[in-house]
Parts: structure tokens; C-alpha cells; sequence
């Protein structure tokens, strides 16, 4: 039946499908492949040598492992936030019901709406009205805005699907809060967590725009990249470095792909 | 007797809405208790109000002498049987079964004992190491049973149980509820909306409508003596005689019930009413037909053997029945 259904696809489709994935992937192989590149100043195509020095340039530079700590550093900081928040947010807004219920969730999923660019101006003015200095905490204030969103609609996704009753049978039980939200609550909802996580801690670690507006004199490592960009400077370190960013992101959010495909199952096996 | 439920006028109000109005009943200990009601009926709050998942907004409860205002959940010697089951989909039997002694810190070999037993009691016993999910209905159902009774509780709630099985399998539970609740000798309070399966299995039922408890009594006085309309018409459809028909025979209340089975198609015999009318409707019901007699207006309904014969619409007949069968009620 399956193999059916493929075939009947036209060719013309195949051929749009295949050309549509490699506008979108092609460039980033070329990034892996300047990578190596024995020409320093330009992009020239064919590189005109293959060398691996460039790892080892990367590794002693001293400005990319400060970004790195720096990005690696925001990111958990603010993961770790969000799921303390968004966690919360997502259990009042959808085992309870409130005056304002839906303007808050609203309210909650506004930030990754926005577009980045009012977020960040919008944190920016806060920030020099109430003279918060810009630091390293401005940096992850902002990013938490976001991550927050991410862990909220997994949350929220994942506590929709566990029957109200879950709770009141724990507590009729003899558990009381803590012991329901440590032996039922968390189980159900831990995979959802952990996927959210991961996706709030790829969304911080590549981010800019909100960076920009709220950063310092530190730059994460999107922004180092981005200035290395403009000043040249050994250019294919700064693809050495994008090519470790799109492994470092890509990794979680397969892992978060597959956790929120197999918590499907699981979550889904009582009804 | 120790009196294991009392209500005292509690009532629970949601806005505007009386969910619970004014209800005073007595639950005594050992005894199976079914309240009664269509949906909306109130009867389910008031289980929740015993279990502690809602507090009265007036009127005082009390569970084995103590008062229950107040009284979290999971600090009441009650416990339920969801109308879901809402067992626990990440843990196995054995861990749901364990799960309320696991709360109280009962050691482990301990509690997979206990469990293990209540798996037995409900005949799951090599059950314990799947999952929810894996279960039938009629086998979660007795998993929910096991894992409330492993914590012996005084009472225990049933919140529709059998609601989701078919009716082979309700008919067979419905049974080992009983068998099980006589040995164990447990309060049981049982939520229905099925008259049926409160009639059968019920010691006293309390019949519910909107918040309040139209009668309470014994499942016999409640089928054969509706007090009041409702009653007569939701437990096992009564006929319930106009003014008028009371007046013709001799009767001087606003009206009365008469149930379909006590009425027959014949002439009166000795000492027996009879009424004349005609056949207004039939209809097969397996043991019996049921026979709509139209007498002035009024749609009796006749419970008929199904070995009878059925007269054909249209056709006038005389139906007759005891003076006793007929009950005398307290609304028009």
C-alpha cells in the first residue's frame, strides 16, 4: 500500500521536492566545506586546497572560546529559568481555570511572535529606563523571554493530555502535593520537558537580534561570528566555528524530535 | 450502628448553579449505598464532597464521627474508584496497585506483598508487571478496584464504574461488587446514573435531582413506592395517574403510580380497579411487549408476558390491577 503511494507521486514533484531541499542544504555543506579551505581571505570556489590547520587555529584562539563559554553559559542560564517558569505557567494555565486565562496564554506565547527585533529594542529601553547596566544577566533576561515560550507549549501540550483525574486519584491516594507532582506529575510531563529544554537551548545559542540589543561589550558566539564576518581575519575559522554551532544545535533538537515522538506513545498507552 | 457518612444540609453552590442543595443523609458503616440520578443531578458532587475533591459552601459533614470540612484528599480514610479509572500510565499494576502504601512509606517488600494480594482479590494475579495500557476495560477497572481497597479504606467511593463496560460484563461485576463488598465489609457508596444497577445491588439508594434527594429508601420501597413524579418516572418508568383518573378511582391524592408490570389486560377479577381504554402503542422488549393504553387522554403503560397475545391498535381493552399496586404521591 505504502510503496503505491509513492509511486503515484509525478516526477515533476520529486525533481521540485529534491531542488527545494537543496536550496536549503547545499549552502550549509559549503559551510562545512570552507571549512577546510587553504585560501584564507576569500570564498573561491573550487577551494583551491583541502587542509585541516584550521581546527587547530580555531582551538587557540582565545576570543572564540570566550564567546563559546559565554554562548554555552546564557543558554543554560536561561534554559534553565524558562523551565522553572514555563513549567509553572503551563500547569496554572491548563489544570485550572482563572479569570484572564486566555489572555495570559496569550500573553505568555506573545515574545516568539514578535518579531525579535521589538523584543530586543523593547528590553533595551526597559533596560536604560530602570538603569539596569548592560551585563552578562540583561543577556539572559532577554533570551529567557523566548526560551520560556518553548518550554510553555510543550508543557502545556503534554499537561492538556493528562487527565485531571491523574491528580485528584494521587491525592485521594494519600499523596500529597509534592508527592503527586514528584511521582505523577513529573514522569508524564518529564520527556515534554526535556524536548523544550533542548529546543530553548538551541534557540538561545544561535540567537542575535535580542543579543544585540541587550548585550554589552560581550559577544555570544552568533555575534563574534557575524563581526568576524565583516573583519576578516583567518575567515575559515569563523566556518570551523559555524560548522561546531550546527552540530552543537542540531544534536538536541533531533534528540527533542525523537523524545516528543516516543512521549506520544508513552502518554498515550492509559487512555 | 456507627454512622460511616452524615450529611447535615450541605449544600454546594458553583456560582448560581445549587449542585448540592440542603442534602441530609446518613450512611451507615458496612452498608452499600447507591445515590441515583441523571446527569447533573448533583450525585457526583456529592461523592467528591466525601472524597474531599470539593468543600460544602454550607452545612457540616462528618466521616465516621470526624468532621471532614477542611480535611485535604489525601488525609481521609475514604477512597475511590474513578469513573475513568485514572490509573497511572507510566507506572505498571504492581507500582499503581502500591502506589497509595509508596506514598505512606511502607517498605517495599511490604507493599509488593499487599499489592500482589489486592491484585488476587480482584482475580488479576499475574498482572502486576504491565502496563495500563495493555489492560482491557473490565481489567482496569478491577486494577482501580484493587489499588483503592489496598489501602483499606472505611469507605469507598464509586464514581460510575461500571459505566464503560458492556453489558455482559457489568452484569458479571455488578455481582462480584457485591460478593466483594459483603466479605470485605467496607461502606461502599455507589454513584449511577443506571436505576438497574442500583436496584440490584444497592442496600438504600438515595435518588437524586437537581441537588437535592427525592427519595431515600430501600431499593423495593423505591421501585414499588415513588414518592414523588420524578421518582416514579426515572426509576423503572412509572405510570403516573392525573387528579382526575385518582378521583375515578376513589383515590384522593393528586396523583398516584402504578408500575407497567402490576397492570394486565383483562376484565377485573375480584376487588381489582380496571380502567377502559384503547391500544395506543406496542412495542417488543424481549420478555415482555410493552402495550400503551390510551384511557381518556391518560397513556398507561402495560408490562404484557410476552407469551400473551397483543391486541391490535385501536382495538378497546380493559386493564385492571390491585388497589395495592397503586401508590399514592406526595407532587401533581
Amino acid at each position: 500500500m505504502r510503496s503505491e503511494k509513492i509511486n503515484r507521486v509525478p516526477l515533476g514533484l520529486k525533481i521540485a521536492a529534491a531542488a527545494g531541499l537543496a536550496f536549503m542544504h547545499l549552502p550549509i555543506l559549503l559551510i562545512f566545506l570552507y571549512a577546510f579551505t587553504t585560501e584564507e581571505k576569500t570564498y573561491q570556489f573550487p577551494p583551491p586546497g583541502l587542509t585541516t590547520q584550521w581546527f587547530a587555529v580555531a582551538w587557540n584562539r582565545p576570543d572564540v572560546w570566550a564567546a563559546l563559554t559565554l554562548s554555552v553559559k546564557v543558554a543554560a542560564i536561561a534554559t534553565a529559568a524558562a523551565l522553572v517558569l514555563g513549567t509553572l505557567c503551563a500547569a496554572a494555565v491548563s489544570q485550572t481555570r482563572f479569570f484572564g486565562r486566555e489572555t495570559v496564554s496569550l500573553l505568555i506565547i506573545l515574545p516568539i511572535a514578535l518579531p525579535g527585533i521589538i523584543t530586543g529594542i523593547a528590553l533595551r529601553s526597559a533596560f536604560s529606563i530602570a538603569d539596569i547596566p548592560f551585563s552578562f544577566w540583561t543577556i539572559v533576561l532577554g533570551h529567557a523571554t523566548f526560551c520560556i515560550v518553548v518550554v510553555y507549549n510543550n508543557a502545556v501540550a503534554r499537561f492538556r493530555r493528562i487527565s485531571g483525574s491523574l491528580v485528584e486519584a494521587s491525592m485521594d491516594l494519600g499523596a500529597d502535593g509534592f508527592q503527586t507532582f514528584r511521582y505523577v506529575i513529573l514522569p508524564n510531563i518529564g520527556t515534554a520537558l526535556l524536548a523544550g529544554g533542548m529546543l530553548a537551548f538551541a534557540l538561545s545559542f544561535d540567537e542575535v537580534i535580542v543579543t544585540t540589543f541587550t548585550a554589552g561589550q560581550q559577544s555570544t558566539l552568533p555575534i563574534w561570528m557575524l563581526e568576524e564576518l565583516i573583519r576578516p581575519r583567518q575567515r575559515p575559522v569563523t566556518n570551523v566555528v559555524a560548522m561546531i554551532v550546527v552540530i552543537v544545535t542540531f544534536l538536541p533538537i533531533l534528540g527533542a524530535y525523537y523524545l516528543t515522538r516516543d512521549g506520544d506513545q508513552i502518554a498515550g498507552a492509559g487512555k | 450502628m456507627t454512622t460511616a457518612v452524615l450529611f447535615d444540609n450541605v449544600s454546594r453552590h458553583f456560582g448560581a448553579v445549587r449542585a448540592v442543595d440542603r442534602v441530609n443523609l446518613s450512611i451507615a458503616e458496612g452498608e452499600f449505598f447507591a445515590m441515583l440520578g441523571p446527569s447533573g443531578s448533583g450525585k457526583t458532587t456529592c461523592l467528591r464532597l466525601m472524597a474531599g475533591f470539593e468543600q460544602p459552601t454550607a452545612g457540616h459533614i462528618e466521616i465516621f464521627g470526624e468532621t471532614a470540612e477542611g480535611v485535604p484528599p489525601y488525609r481521609r480514610s475514604v477512597n475511590t474508584v474513578f469513573q475513568d479509572y485514572a490509573l497511572f500510565p507510566h507506572l505498571s499494576i504492581l507500582d499503581n496497585v502500591a502506589y497509595g502504601l509508596m506514598v505512606k512509606g511502607i517498605g517495599r517488600e511490604e507493599r509488593r506483598k499487599a499489592a500482589e494480594d489486592a491484585l488476587a482479590m480482584v482475580k488479576l494475579p499475574s498482572y502486576g508487571a504491565r502496563r495500563p495500557g495493555q489492560l482491557s476495560g473490565g481489567q482496569r477497572q478491577r486494577v482501580a478496584l484493587a489499588r483503592a481497597l489496598v489501602n483499606k479504606p472505611k469507605v469507598l467511593l464509586l464514581d460510575e464504574p461500571l459505566g464503560a463496560l458492556d453489558l455482559k460484563l457489568r452484569e458479571q461485576m455488578q455481582e462480584e461488587l457485591k460478593s466483594l463488598q459483603k466479605s470485605l465489609g467496607i461502606t461502599f457508596v455507589f454513584v449511577t446514573h443506571d436505576q438497574g444497577e442500583a436496584l440490584s445491588m444497592a442496600d438504600r439508594i438515595a435518588v437524586f435531582n437537581e441537588g437535592r434527594i427525592q427519595q431515600l429508601g430501600r431499593p423495593e420501597d423505591v421501585y414499588n413506592r415513588p414518592t414523588t413524579r420524578f421518582v416514579a418516572d426515572f426509576v423503572g418508568s412509572s405510570n403516573v395517574l392525573s387528579a382526575k383518573l385518582c378521583q375515578r378511582l376513589g383515590l384522593k391524592t393528586a396523583s398516584a403510580s402504578l408500575r407497567p408490570e402490576s397492570v394486565a389486560i383483562a376484565p377485573a377479577a375480584d376487588g381489582a380497579l380496571s380502567l377502559s381504554g384503547v391500544v395506543a402503542g406496542r412495542s417488543f422488549l424481549g420478555a415482555t411487549n410493552r402495550i400503551v393504553v390510551d384511557v381518556d387522554g391518560n397513556r398507561i403503560a402495560v408490562a404484557s408476558p410476552a407469551a400473551q397475545s397483543v391486541p391490535a391498535m385501536g382495538t378497546p381493552v380493559t386493564i385492571s390491577f390491585a388497589a395495592r399496586d397503586l401508590h399514592p404521591m406526595e407532587d401533581a
